[in-house]
């Protein structure tokens, strides 16, 4: 075991993948000697060489045009596009190529790649360095869509998503990179040190892609949640002394709808948050769900707390960012309070 | 105040429209034999010129000539003529089979068929080919079965894809045959990745590509041609500019300030433009990028300048968007007809053999034809439903489950 914050978790699970697999290979912009933005590919070069871990131009359709053309050969490329608000470009390659190569060839073509990308706000960051394109992904037929919360959780879900034979996006929260953040900004962050998940075992682990996990046990409401907002749901139910279950989705697609019918269906509650603006964001299919299978079981509307349907503002990041007062809020209508 | 001219907007236009009479005199077409060929070595700085200048061999006679002549065996170059003759022959009978009403949509390369069987030939059987819709000849010369390229048009229960894929969008690993995608140019980066992953992997097999000049204007043919410059990956990047774009002519895709074969000066890759419609050049261009791609030398940007002539699909009408008789006055002839010529030159062939295998292809044709349409055709024998829901992942999530439980299959 050793203590890891979650850039340091990812590295590893990059780290001991391309020991175990010579087929895996990681590139993007600036991945390689300089070892990433966000310092998540760091010492990956030095370590495993150049042709294993490096540059690539600045095309993020080339990058993953070409991490799909090593998949149809038999290599496990793992790409990272700088940040998620980048992705665009690639999208058209991810959406009629990557999800689709196995359907339109009956099987006999596939490309096992995983997409790394950090995502989110609350880092001042702007309407093209704070977005949440996650909708984006979980509407296409084919691909795999996680956001771990904690640093043993990123690097247990990113083995998996390398090793998996489906094209994988993996979302990085960043800013939980350093510490769980909880929303409450105006208070200092507490490293990722002083949290248990934190300790990260140094070798190869798996999370399996598809199950959530309870963040916290709770009977009154259910809180669905993923990556940062985890953590804002946790302060969020302090804050409004309600005894939430929270429940950590951790992979989008597939998701995990029986933990969640199970959470339901015990508290009669729930309350969807998300950082993505609201109008057609994940939130909207889990609220589908809940409501297509725990109707008898609820007692109140079903809350969601999202980004406003705004690109994201520069000057206002605390009044966009779905914080623990809106969330608390929501939590407190859905207890009739 | 100034005087400043007032600006105007240029819009590219075709010489001839419908009605009008078809005039290539504007096309200069060089003497065969007169473009040098350097060493496939070479430095792509040194040998900027060939990429405006035009590669051929066969001269008017039916003559092999010059430094590109690839010196083929007879026996080649008849296994070639056969397999042109049979990629119409397949083409002539689908897009009947479409106009029958027993398929959706047809494509025909009528024209292009040197583009496709040529480099299939002068290619190892283990390159990977990423092609576009209109290189089925390049299944036909890897020896994949007609009888299931006709089952996939037919969307029947035979049909290798499922019935999942439009027709024509054929697919065979085994074939080194990716997955067709209908999205233009996306492959085209894509063979740039499989070939850098061949010299990850210290392979020896290399990768060819091929698009359309029209989707020379995608943001994946300059990502493609940026990561084979930068990572110098072993890939042939065909670009077949057939002059027609569905109904845009090639001065749309920005074909009137430069050749597309240019298009790879910037980037530093090699630019080769060839005559499309000549059997030997084709060859003799693909077995020199071949080489220098397994050189370990990088990649080779082709411009086979050729003639589409047939419509764009069976979806669209020619005749009304260009003069009928364009195809007839392409200056740069048939590839079949010219590649015939030339063995009945070298006197490897004649008339009377060209006839019977007229004939010979044309029965092979309607016998696979046969045998495909006792499985079905469209609608009228598909394959499962419950099938429609395989493949979207490897393991079957619950989710889809659930949507084919509820369509009851």
């Amino acid at each position: 075991m050793a203590t890891m914050n979650m850039i340091q978790a990812i590295n590893s699970a990059m780290d001991v993948m391309m020991t175990r697999d010579p087929d895996v290979l990681v590139f993007g912009e600036d991945v390689g000697y300089f070892g990433g933005v966000f310092r998540a590919t760091e010492g990956l070069q030095k370590k495993h060489g150049i042709t294993r871990c490096f540059d690539s131009p600045i095309g993020e359709g080339g990058i993953i045009a070409a991490a799909i053309g090593m998949g149809a050969y038999g290599l496990r490329p793992v790409v990272e596009i700088q940040f998620a608000d980048y992705i665009y470009p690639g999208y058209d390659q991810i959406v009629s190529e990557a999800a689709r190569l196995r359907y339109r060839s009956a099987g006999d073509f596939w490309c096992p790649i995983t997409i790394r990308s950090p995502y989110g706000g609350g880092i001042f960051g702007g309407q093209t360095h704070s977005q949440s394109p996650e909708a984006l992904f979980t509407h296409v037929a084919g691909i795999k869509t996680v956001i771990p919360s904690t640093p043993y959780d990123a690097k247990g879900l990113l083995i998996s998503a390398i090793e998996d034979d489906d094209p994988v996006i993996f979302l990085e929260p960043k800013r939980i990179y350093n510490g769980p953040f909880d929303g409450h900004h105006d208070r200092p962050v507490s490293p990722w040190a002083k949290h248990p998940a934190s300790e990260v075992p140094e070798g190869h682990y798996t999370i399996p892609l598809g199950r959530a996990a309870i963040a916290r046990e709770g009977n009154e409401l259910t809180v669905l949640a993923y990556g940062t907002m985890v953590h804002v749901a946790l302060a969020a139910a302090a804050d409004a002394g309600v005894d939430a279950e929270v429940i950590d989705l951790r992979t989008m697609q597939p998701l995990d709808l029986d933990a969640i019918v199970k959470s339901v269906e015990k508290t009669g509650r729930c309350v969807i948050v998300h950082e993505a603006t609201r109008t057609s964001g994940y939130g909207a299919e889990l609220s589908a769900l809940v409501q297509e299978n725990c109707f008898y079981h609820l007692e109140a509307p079903i809350e969601r707390v999202a980004g406003w349907d705004t690109p994201y503002p520069h000057a206002f990041e605390w009044q966009y960012f779905p914080g623990p007062g809106r969330v608390a809020d929501a939590m407190r209508r859905a207890m009739g309070k | 105040m100034q005087n400043k001219k007032k600006l105007s907007l240029y819009i590219p236009q075709p010489e001839q429209r419908p009605g009008d009479i078809p005039d290539f005199s504007k096309i200069v077409v060089p003497p065969p034999g007169n473009v040098p060929r350097p060493d496939s070595a070479v430095e792509a700085h040194d040998i900027r010129d060939i990429a405006f200048q035009l590669i051929r061999v066969l001269d008017n006679d039916g003559k092999a000539v010059g430094p590109w002549n690839p010196r083929l065996d007879p026996e080649t170059l008849k296994r070639g003529l056969r397999l042109m003759m049979l990629t119409r022959a397949y083409d002539d009978r689908m897009y009947r089979a479409q106009r029958q009403g027993k398929t959706s949509f047809y494509m025909k390369c009528t024209g292009e068929e040197a583009v496709s069987i040529a480099p299939a030939l002068a290619l190892d059987p283990g390159d990977m080919c990423f092609p576009s819709y209109r290189q089925q000849g390049l299944l036909l010369t890897r020896g994949y079965p007609m009888v299931d390229m006709m089952c996939q048009v037919y969307s029947n229960v035979r049909d290798p894809l499922k019935g999942r894929q439009l027709p024509i969008m054929y697919s065979s690993k085994a074939h080194g045959f990716f997955t067709i995608s209908g999205n233009l140019g996306t492959q085209f980066s894509q063979a740039v990745g499989w070939a850098m992953a061949s010299a990850y992997k210290h392979d020896d097999r290399i990768a060819a590509t091929w698009i359309g000049e029209g989707t020379t204007a995608e943001g994946d043919f300059h990502q493609g041609l940026n990561f084979a410059s930068v990572y110098r990956a072993p890939v042939i990047l065909n670009v077949v500019n057939n002059q027609w774009a569905i109904s845009s002519f090639q001065g749309i895709a920005g074909g009137e300030q430069a050749t597309f074969a240019a298009r790879g000066i910037g980037y530093g890759v090699p630019g080769l433009r060839v005559d499309g419609n000549d059997f030997l050049a084709v060859f003799a261009v693909t077995q020199w990028a071949a080489e220098r791609a397994r050189s370990n030398l990088g990649a080779t940007l082709i411009e086979h300048y050729t003639y589409r002539a047939e419509g764009h699909s069976t979806s669209d009408d020619p005749s009304r968007y260009r003069p009928m008789d364009e195809a007839k006055n392409w200056p740069l002839g048939d590839p079949i007809l010219r590649l015939k010529r030339h063995l009945v030159a070298i006197g490897a062939w004649t008339e009377a053999e060209h006839e019977k295998q007229q004939k010979d292809v044309i029965e092979e044709v309607r016998a696979a034809n046969k045998e495909a349409e006792s499985f079905g055709t469209l609608g009228t024998n598909p394959p499962s439903v419950k099938t429609m829901f395989e493949d979207v992942y490897k393991e079957m999530p619950w989710h889809l489950r659930r949507q084919r439980q509820e369509l009851g299959v």
